[in-house]
Order: C-alpha cells, then sequence, then structure tokens
C-alpha cells in the first residue's frame, strides 16, 4: 500500500509555488514544500549568504558567500532529490515579477522590507490572477504575541500583525520560523483541496 | 453605513467615506498597506479620491518589515 505521505507526494507533484524572496521566510518555507513534495519551486532572490543570516534562514556555513538562490537550491535538493526548483539571481521588478511566477499556482511573499512586500502584492494581484499570494507581516523578536491569518480571495496573510522588524526587534529564528511554517501550511491547505485518499 | 473590512462588519455614522478616511477613522497606522475594495487593487495615491459605499468590501492589510 502506498503511504498517505506518498500519495500526497504524488499530487504535489503537479504543482508549481513561488518564493518571492530568500531570507528567514522563503528559505524555510521553501525546505518543507519541498519536504512534502510540491514539484517545482521557483525561487527569486538577488542576495548572497551571509553569516548573520544563519541565525534564522535554511543555509549553512559552507554556504556563505554564495547566492541565496543558488544555495536554497542545493539544499532544495538534499531534501527532495526528485522535485525541479527553477532560480532567478536578480531584483524581482514589477517588470518581471509575472513573467517569472506566471506558471504558479501559488506564491509566497518572503521580502523582509514592507515597500517590498506593497511592489510585490499589488503587482501579483493585479497581474497575475489566478495565483493565490500568501504574505507574512508581524514576525520579530521573542515576544509571544499570538500568531493569526486572515485569508481573503486569492490573497492569505499570516503572521502576528504586530511585531515590526527594528534595531531593538530583530527577525529570530523561532518567529521567522513559524510564520514561513504557517504560509507552507496555507500553501498545502489549497493545494490538496481536491486531493483524495486512495485505499 | 456598514461595509465589510477586513471579513467584519464594521458600521460607520457617516455615508461616503474615502479609503483614506476609512483608514485614519480605524487608526490603521502602519506605513505600508495593501488595500483592495471589492476585489481591486486601490494603489496609495487613489486612496484620497476613492470613495467606500454601504455594501462594499474593503480589504486593508498592514505590512511589517521583517522575513
Amino acid at each position: 500500500m502506498i503511504t498517505v505521505i506518498q500519495q500526497i507526494a504524488d499530487y504535489l507533484r503537479n504543482f508549481s509555488v513561488g518564493i518571492a524572496g530568500a531570507g528567514g521566510l522563503g528559505s524555510n518555507c521553501a525546505i518543507a514544500l519541498a519536504r512534502t513534495g510540491v514539484g517545482n519551486i521557483y525561487i527569486a532572490d538577488f542576495d548572497i549568504v551571509e553569516a548573520s543570516n544563519l541565525n534564522r534562514q535554511y543555509f549553512f556555513l559552507n554556504q556563505i558567500g554564495l547566492p541565496k538562490v543558488e544555495a536554497l537550491a542545493q539544499n532544495l535538493h538534499q531534501v527532495n532529490a526528485s522535485i525541479n526548483v527553477v532560480s532567478f539571481n536578480e531584483r524581482l521588478t514589477t517588470d518581471n515579477i509575472p513573467e517569472f511566477f506566471a506558471q504558479c499556482n501559488i506564491i509566497i511573499e518572503a521580502f523582509d522590507k514592507a515597500d517590498q512586500k506593497q511592489m510585490l502584492a499589488e503587482c501579483v494581484l493585479q497581474k497575475i490572477p489566478d495565483a493565490t499570494l500568501i504574505m507574512g507581516t508581524g514576525l520579530a523578536g521573542y515576544k509571544t504575541t499570538p500568531f493569526q491569518t486572515s485569508r481573503f480571495n486569492k490573497l492569505i496573510v499570516c503572521g502576528d500583525m504586530e511585531n515590526e522588524v527594528d534595531e531593538l526587534n530583530p527577525p529570530m529564528a523561532p518567529r521567522v520560523g513559524i510564520v514561513a511554517m504557517m504560509q507552507a501550511n496555507e500553501a498545502l491547505n489549497i493545494l490538496l483541496k481536491d486531493f483524495t485518499l486512495k485505499k | 453605513m456598514k461595509i465589510n473590512l477586513n471579513n467584519r462588519e464594521a458600521t460607520f455614522e457617516v455615508t461616503d467615506l474615502t479609503i483614506a478616511e476609512v483608514i485614519s477613522t480605524c487608526n490603521f497606522t502602519y506605513k505600508r498597506l495593501v488595500v483592495r475594495l471589492n476585489g481591486k487593487v486601490v494603489r496609495s495615491e487613489d486612496h484620497e479620491i476613492t470613495r467606500v459605499n454601504d455594501g462594499d468590501k474593503l480589504e486593508v492589510i498592514h505590512l511589517m518589515a521583517g522575513g
């Protein structure tokens, strides 16, 4: 008998998820989606891995200096060799977002700066109307503010809706990781809505 | 007027508010917002000229730095 986990992975093979930003949210979310078997993962980031990223991002010491998309593609394939990873090592703009994410059923917003989150959200909601955008907002520090999820048409927002990153309130592994996993779970919930188990 | 604001019913004593007025009445203070009125994105520069009417569905998403 094929296990439930394997049946889910087989079903997810045909789907595509875009990850806008391979930092704390994006790298952790992508790893969770790769583990569950999402077949095509499109990752975009212009940055390189730095030592200061390792407090929360899914990279390793020997990857410092590599482009984040390259390092993340390596790590995704270490977790699941059978998935297809498409990398884009450039800054996302309103000009290239519609083309790069055109095939994606779901797009994960994983930027750090608020103005970039706004640019991506407005662009995706207007120009890729068939995709669902899953955003992260409110994840800084280590207070125990409860997390929430708001669901709208083709738009889902995960986070504590309160704790913004600033000098005294840095992004840290636990709360960034929680929001990344909330985003991954919302993605699975959408992709698996018509999934039926075979006995 | 009554509108649906972020999936909840919200009542305002006056009718005919702009999006900017709804945002300020509700104390939505974050600088960066994504706003959709009846499913359509309304950019920041249009908040002061876009009217919200009874029965409208308005979404105001606060964007916070961090990721």
